[in-house]
């Protein structure tokens, strides 16, 4: 099969990588390369350019407050931008921090507004300082299978009625730790709480991202599949340490 | 000495119950210190008052070892030292360590010098109860975000403890880590700056915290980064930048076993040999030294302490076991886990690891920092690796994702994952272990007990 290529633009990777996110672009690399998929990155910084139309996967990672803070107004500044790449099924995964400010709106320890890209409609909301933040291993039910990570989060995420969540939380508290839900879904847009990073242990979800931007780029509909030893694993003993620690 | 009948009390029940942990064999604990602090609260500041000075030291990363420099530095200068040598930096450390010390009268030695490792978040409650002539902050790094919080929260913390500090103690602060060198802001005494001042080779390290100046806003720009975001800083939009550090380390090189390098404090400078590697080291040497001279010890003493210096619990300790050299190297975060593996690399021979992940309340559960390590560099030199620990797996697959040889073994449990790296090691070669914090108290209690090697409280 000829060599293919697809280009993932990872918004903030110097601010937004708080603990191993970048293990995500990483499982991009390696699952497109065992493919013959050549995956260009490309690092959108604070008033960087950026090509929708050249681009497949938007990645964004989780930050603390502070640095949400930090990128906000240039995120806000692209979120038609955002949109229109979600609404022309492009792929995007959003982690955490990411994800917070994917969404419409999220109300920060300080109690201030940050308006979000609007990719999700969902509002993000921090109880405050004083309250309990979501902390521990994930296991949330998605597709007939399992996604397994770490969220640690302070605020609480709400979808909007229309608004697909991702997955179902088995353990762990998830987008609010109410409605046990756990992310969200729209067209080609994932946003979740998971670390872990997530991509490598996930591996299913990973080529589950690969595959629609490579349908959506080269009209391919099939992976070929992996060993995956290692990270069928990697995902068995979160699951294990998950399960164990509800006790 | 003592005044009340409580502080007499928690001074007893504190000896009591450590003269109970010797005969069972646990001489290292804290449970003295925990015991007696809650028959009396009060007991640190009681007892801590007799010093004739004392100093703190804190930051997230090379505590135990520079406060171990600092009084190897001292009793080298002909001082008596109280210190929590047994590795508990919290306020029930502080009160072991004071116990101990103290008689059954609760008489600490004449002009004793408290030399106190404290946790971050213990430093407000120690500095209050033992206000220090010296008081030496490290740096400020990422390390489980689970357990500690978001480093603002604790920088602001640090800010509280300093303002309240009276305007007699001096604070000794890295130039080199910006989180750190803002701080002399909030200081009402003296400060002590020191750093590095050599034209190393820049790294670039996914473990970096510091991007803005976090009052002002304004963004960081380096010349030059040694470790994390430590290194030669400005501030982009407002001039400010770097201070010029009082203690500094010049003309580093490799020595055997360690670094040796220039130091210079103020007017005078010695030609130190420090057995320990690494730059982490170095400014550990500086931190202590620094520390020393403000509580009057004499440079000679210095160079002399800093040159027979032993590496602390699982900080490139070197035991033996099976006929082979073992060596471990605490990784507890990325930034202290990047440091070790640069070490390494610095190493000629090929290498046979024992990773050991843990996801414990210690270690922090959150293992998704593995990510941020920088295993890449270092595969080519590695021979065989062992992962061990209950996040083994996730070890195995950060390490096949660097490229490392198929593990020869991978075992939750951490005396198994021991015997097969042992096991499978060729003659003469050594073992270097890397361990998460549960998993070094874990694997170093098993190399002790198959070795022979002492146990924690008496090799402290
Ligand atoms: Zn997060």
């Amino acid at each position: 099969m000829a060599r293919r290529r697809l280009r993932v633009a990872v918004l903030y990777p110097r601010v937004m990588n708080l603990y191993g996110d970048r293990g995500n672009v990483m499982a991009l690399q390696a699952r497109a390369a065992a493919r013959d998929v050549d995956l260009e990155v490309d690092s959108i910084e604070i008033g960087d350019g950026w090509a929708p139309d050249e681009t497949d996967i938007v990645l964004i990672g989780g930050g603390q407050d502070r640095e949400q803070r930090r990128v906000q107004a240039d995120l806000h500044a692209r979120s038609r931008a955002l949109q229109d790449f979600r609404d022309a099924d492009g792929v995007i995964l959003a982690v955490c921090g990411g994800y917070q400010l994917f969404g419409r709106s999220y109300r920060d320890n300080h109690g201030g507004v940050l308006r979000g890209a609007g990719v999700f409609d969902m509002v993000s909301i921090h109880p405050g300082p004083r309250i309990q933040r979501c902390v521990g291993n994930v296991v949330a039910l998605w597709e007939g299978d399992t996604l397994v990570g770490f969220e640690n989060h302070g605020g609480r995420s709400y979808l909007n009625e229309g608004t697909i969540p991702l997955a179902e939380v088995v353990v762990g508290f998830g987008n609010n730790g109410g409605d046990g839900l756990e992310g969200a879904r729209i067209r080609n847009a994932f946003g979740t709480y998971l670390h872990g990073a997530l991509l490598p242990k996930n591996p299913r979800f990973a080529d589950r991202l690969l595959q629609l931007a490579l349908q959506r780029r080269y009209g391919e509909n099939e992976l070929v599949p992996l060993s995956d030893a290692a990270e069928i694993r990697a995902h068995a003993e979160t699951l294990h340490r998950s399960l164990r620690g509800r006790r | 000495m003592i005044r009340t009948g409580r502080t007499q009390a928690a001074l007893l029940a504190g000896k009591t119950v450590r003269a109970a942990a010797r005969r069972l064999g646990h001489g290292g604990t804290a449970l003295p210190g925990l015991v007696a602090e809650r028959v009396d609260p009060d007991l640190v500041r009681a007892l801590g008052a007799q010093l004739e000075c004392s100093a703190l030291i804190t930051g997230t990363n090379g505590k135990t070892t520079t406060a171990r420099l600092l009084a190897s530095i001292l009793q080298e200068a002909g001082r008596t030292v109280v210190h929590n040598r047994a590795g508990s930096n919290l306020m029930r450390g502080l009160a072991a360590a004071l116990v101990e010390a103290a008689g059954k009268d609760g008489r600490l030695p004449q002009s004793a010098v408290g030399v106190f490792e404290v946790d971050e978040a213990t430093l407000p409650s120690a500095a209050a109860a033992t206000p220090p002539q010296v008081l030496v902050i490290n740096n400020l790094l990422r390390d489980q975000l689970d357990r500690y919080g978001e480093i603002d929260a604790i920088r602001e913390r640090w800010q509280h403890a300093i303002r309240s500090l009276p305007a007699s103690t001096t604070v000794a602060l890295n130039a080199d880590d910006p989180l750190v060198a803002t701080l002399a802001d909030d200081v009402r005494g003296p400060v002590r700056f020191f750093g590095i001042e050599d034209e190393l080779d820049s790294v670039d390290d996914h473990a970096a915290e510091a991007h803005w100046h976090p009052e002002t806003g304004a963004e960081f720009v380096y010349d030059r980064i040694f470790y994390a975001h430590i290194g030669h800083w400005r501030c982009a939009d407002d001039g400010r930048s770097r201070p010029n550090p009082e203690a500094c380390a010049r003309g580093i090189a490799p020595a055997a076993g360690g670094v040796a390098f220039l130091m210079e404090i103020d007017e005078a400078s010695t030609q130190v040999g420090l057995p320990l590697a690494g730059l982490y080291n170095i400014y550990n040497a500086l931190a202590a030294a620094t520390a020393a001279t403000v509580l009057g010890a004499d440079l000679d003493s210095t160079t002399t302490a800093l040159a027979g210096a032993r590496a602390a619990f699982g900080r490139q300790e070197c035991l033996s076991s099976d006929g082979h050299v073992v060596r471990i190297l605490l990784g507890k975060n990325p930034a202290g886990l990047n440091e070790a593996l640069r070490t390494l690399q610095g190493r000629d021979d090929a290498l046979h690891l024992l990773v050991l992940l843990n996801d414990g309340l210690a270690d922090g559960r959150d293992i998704s920092w593995i990510w941020d390590t920088e295993w890449e560099a270092l595969a080519p030199r590695v021979d065989s690796v062992v992962v061990g620990g209950r996040r083994a797996a996730d070890m195995a697959l950060r390490l096949e994702y660097a490229g490392f040889p198929a593990p020869r073994a991978r075992q939750a449990d951490i005396g198994r994952a021991l015997d097969r790296a042992l096991a499978g090691l060729p003659d003469d070669a050594e073992l270097t272990v890397l361990p998460t914090y549960t998993a070094l108290l874990d694997v170093r209690a098993r190399l002790s007990a198959r070795a022979g090697a002492p146990p924690i409280w008496e090799e402290a």
